[in-house]
């Protein structure tokens, strides 16, 4: 064969597994833009005719976390019926979060949504928003300090209020004494949670697992349970965590019962199968809906959701016997 | 290897016998061994429940989750290389097959099949630009450690809608890759988990391929100078080609023991940082970071250190906030006999 017969052979080769390729992720995401047609199908219906505007949502996520996922659906859905574009951008690094609101102010957005669980390294950025006419909205972490940067709302939960009400349901529940896992060492919000559990119950442990390690967390949770044969109930403070219980549990060969923060899919057939007893659901969904709506009442009629105080979105307790109500929800991943 | 630098002398003492304890403490992972068992021994006598034979299967399971990725960790050491996207390889190779698997509804094993092609691709590409470009495989790897914690998350959020992969655990042949990567047994009342089984089978594999075949000779050769090495005729671009396809292939098993154990669902922002530990393992288990000189079995003993002081600290109930603090300190100190010990080793 000649050189070009050969070199033509092999375009049509590469043209040809390029175009496999492309259809083969055609295929792939199709299935993917189905569903987001059809989440798009349920707010279409009403979208307002007020200006396009921009809004950045700012978190402290760590990417690929369910969690946020669900915090970033919520806020899509309120964008979209508001004719916003959203811009979602998140950095577990305070300093790198806070370099992310500055990216937003520079771009000249029309609000900001941000979290304040770094608040020493992000509120600086904040204030300086405010100060240059961007309406900013708090949301999940900064409820000790939003109110001083300025911004015209704040959606999470109160993390000590949450494990209060936990440590309640416990006593309800007769455990005696409580494994609370901490998934991410010297994060505020859990351990504010560990606190509340103990301010209301008393018997609690903390323990330390590594989050983004589901099978070192079993194992660390198993070898607990074997240690302390005492603990009769487990509490996990994300969904993922508390699921990796349930398995360590068994693995110890232990009766300790588990209860949960935050609700997924799975969590939900959990709760519905009895082998997790509840979950505190902080409302994810809520948090990020609510800070671009509010952001957008503020912007088009001088709106306050909350009316200058914080917007509380849990803790509501999802059980056996409300499951069935939000079990849907769960399924579809905004709950 | 400075060893190769011998010192003029009367008698040529490079070929009169050495005794057997001499050979024995020049072992790599000699160092490590001791270290280990001066854990094992504070531990013994700190932690009470660290005693019940029944808790060595979970020890061997926290040991076997670095241990099995520390085996082409190691060798790839010795072959002079690190991988910094062995830890985010682990969780792609999983989500591949999970995802592959439920979009195209097809069986458990083709998504399988998959994900170990892509696998084993990832290292071809890690490998082949590394000899290409000459870059240090810091830089390559670091790239595509990159774009593998990318696309980990952005074609699971592409396909399933969500960051986390679909449960693949109602498919067809689930059960059978289950009972292969993730299902246990019990041996004497102790609960076995089955990747412990292939992690020994692994190292065993792996320390007769290092040190009893002609690759194994290749691996030190590549590793202590590749251009020597590639004057007496070794295929070094091959060699080292093949070093990051052995990661590729071990991410794969993996990354399906992370999809079966977890009921088949895989969450993609998982096993960034995880790299790191694996190094520590080949490290601690006498690897030097230089490259040339090793062994297979220090890395498995290191990672067993760093199971049996993760899990020790725990079954010591001490005080939860200095964990990280105590498996530090831990680290440092089975490193530092170590050294001791190959120092005493080499004097004498």
């Amino acid at each position: 064969m000649v050189r070009w017969q050969r070199k033509a052979q092999r375009r049509a080769v590469v043209t040809s597994a390029a175009l496999a390729l492309v259809l083969a992720v055609g295929a792939c995401s199709s299935s993917g833009g189905k569903q987001e047609e059809q989440k798009a199908d349920g707010g279409s219906g009403n979208v307002a005719t007020t200006p396009r505007m921009k809004v950045a949502l700012i978190t402290h996520s760590k990417a690929g976390d369910t969690f946020w996922d669900i915090v970033r659906r919520g806020a899509e859905a309120a964008a979209q019926k508001d004719n916003i574009e959203l811009q979602y951008s998140s950095d577990p690094d305070g300093a790198a979060q806070a370099n992310l609101v500055q990216t937003a102010i520079d771009s000249k957005v029309d609000g900001i949504a941000v979290t304040l669980n770094k608040p020493d390294a992000v509120i600086p950025n904040v204030k300086k928003a405010v100060a240059a006419g961007i309406p900013v909205t708090v949301l999940n972490g900064g409820l000790e300090t939003w109110k001083q940067t300025g911004a015209v709302g704040y959606f999470g939960q109160d993390e000590r209020i949450a494990g209060e009400a936990t440590g309640d349901k416990l006593k309800q529940l007769g455990a005696k004494k409580v494994l609370c896992v901490v998934h991410e060492q010297g994060n505020v919000s859990l351990e504010a949670r560990c606190q509340g559990i103990k301010n209301k119950f008393g018997n609690v442990e903390n323990l330390n697992v590594d989050g983004a390690d589901q099978p070192g967390t079993q194992a660390t949770i198993t070898s607990k349970l074997q240690q302390d044969k005492s603990v009769d109930y487990l509490v996990g403070l994300n969904a993922g965590v508390t699921l990796t219980a349930v398995q360590a549990a068994k693995d110890a060969g232990s009766a300790a019962k588990v209860g949960s923060f935050d609700m997924s899919k799975e969590m939900a057939k959990a709760v519905k199968d009895g082998t997790v007893q509840f979950a505190v659901d902080q409302q994810p969904y809520l948090q990020g809906y609510l800070a671009v709506d509010a952001i957008w009442l503020s912007k088009t009629n001088g709106n306050s959701i909350g009316g200058g105080e914080a917007t509380l979105t849990g803790p509501s307790f999802v059980e056996k016997s409300n499951i069935e109500a939000v079990e849907k929800f769960a399924t579809a991943g905004t709950r | 290897m400075a060893s190769t630098i011998a010192t003029p002398a009367d008698a040529d003492d490079r070929v009169s016998a050495r005794s057997v304890g001499a050979r024995l403490l020049s072992r790599p992972e000699i160092g490590s061994l001791v270290g280990a068992a001066v854990i094992l021994v504070f531990f013994l006598v700190t932690a009470e429940p660290f005693r019940d034979i029944n808790n060595t299967g979970t020890i061997l399971y926290q040991a076997s989750l670095i241990g099995v990725m520390a085996v082409p960790v190691s060798l790839l050491m010795i072959g002079g290389e690190f991988d910094l996207s062995a830890g985010v390889a682990v969780t792609t190779g999983g989500l591949t097959a999970g995802i592959f698997a439920y979009q195209f509804s097809v069986n458990v094993w083709v998504g399988m099949a998959v994900a170990l092609v892509f696998a084993l691709a990832v290292g071809l590409f890690n490998g082949w630009l590394l000899m290409r470009t000459g870059l240090p495989s810091f830089l390559v790897t670091l790239g595509t450690f990159f774009i593998l914690q990318g696309l980990n998350v952005a074609v699971t959020r592409l396909t399933s809608g969500a960051v986390a992969s679909n449960s693949i655990s109602d498919m067809d042949g689930f059960g059978s890759a289950k009972a292969v990567f993730a299902s246990e047994f019990k041996l004497g009342g102790v609960t076995i988990k089955i990747i412990i089984v292939w992690w020994i089978v692994f190292v065993a594999v792996a320390a007769w391929v290092l040190m009893r075949t002609k690759i194994g000779n290749w691996i030190f050769a590549v590793g202590g100078d590749a251009a020597s090495a590639r004057a007496v005729g070794v295929p070094v671009k091959k060699v080292k080609i093949g070093l990051f396809m052995t990661v590729g292939f071990f991410a794969w098993f993996t990354g399906m023991q992370l999809l079966f154990v977890q009921n088949g669902v895989v969450q993609s922002g998982e096993g960034v940082g995880k790299e790191f530990l694996y190094i520590i393992a080949a490290v601690v288990g006498g690897c030097l970071l230089t490259g040339g000189y090793g062994s297979v079995v220090g890395g498995a003993v290191g990672a067993l250190i760093f199971g049996m002081v993760q899990l020790g600290v725990v079954y010591a109930g001490w005080n939860p906030d200095w964990f990280k603090a105590f498996l530090g300190a831990m680290l440092l100190l089975a490193t530092i006999v170590n050294l001791v010990v190959k120092n005493k080793a080499d004097a004498r």
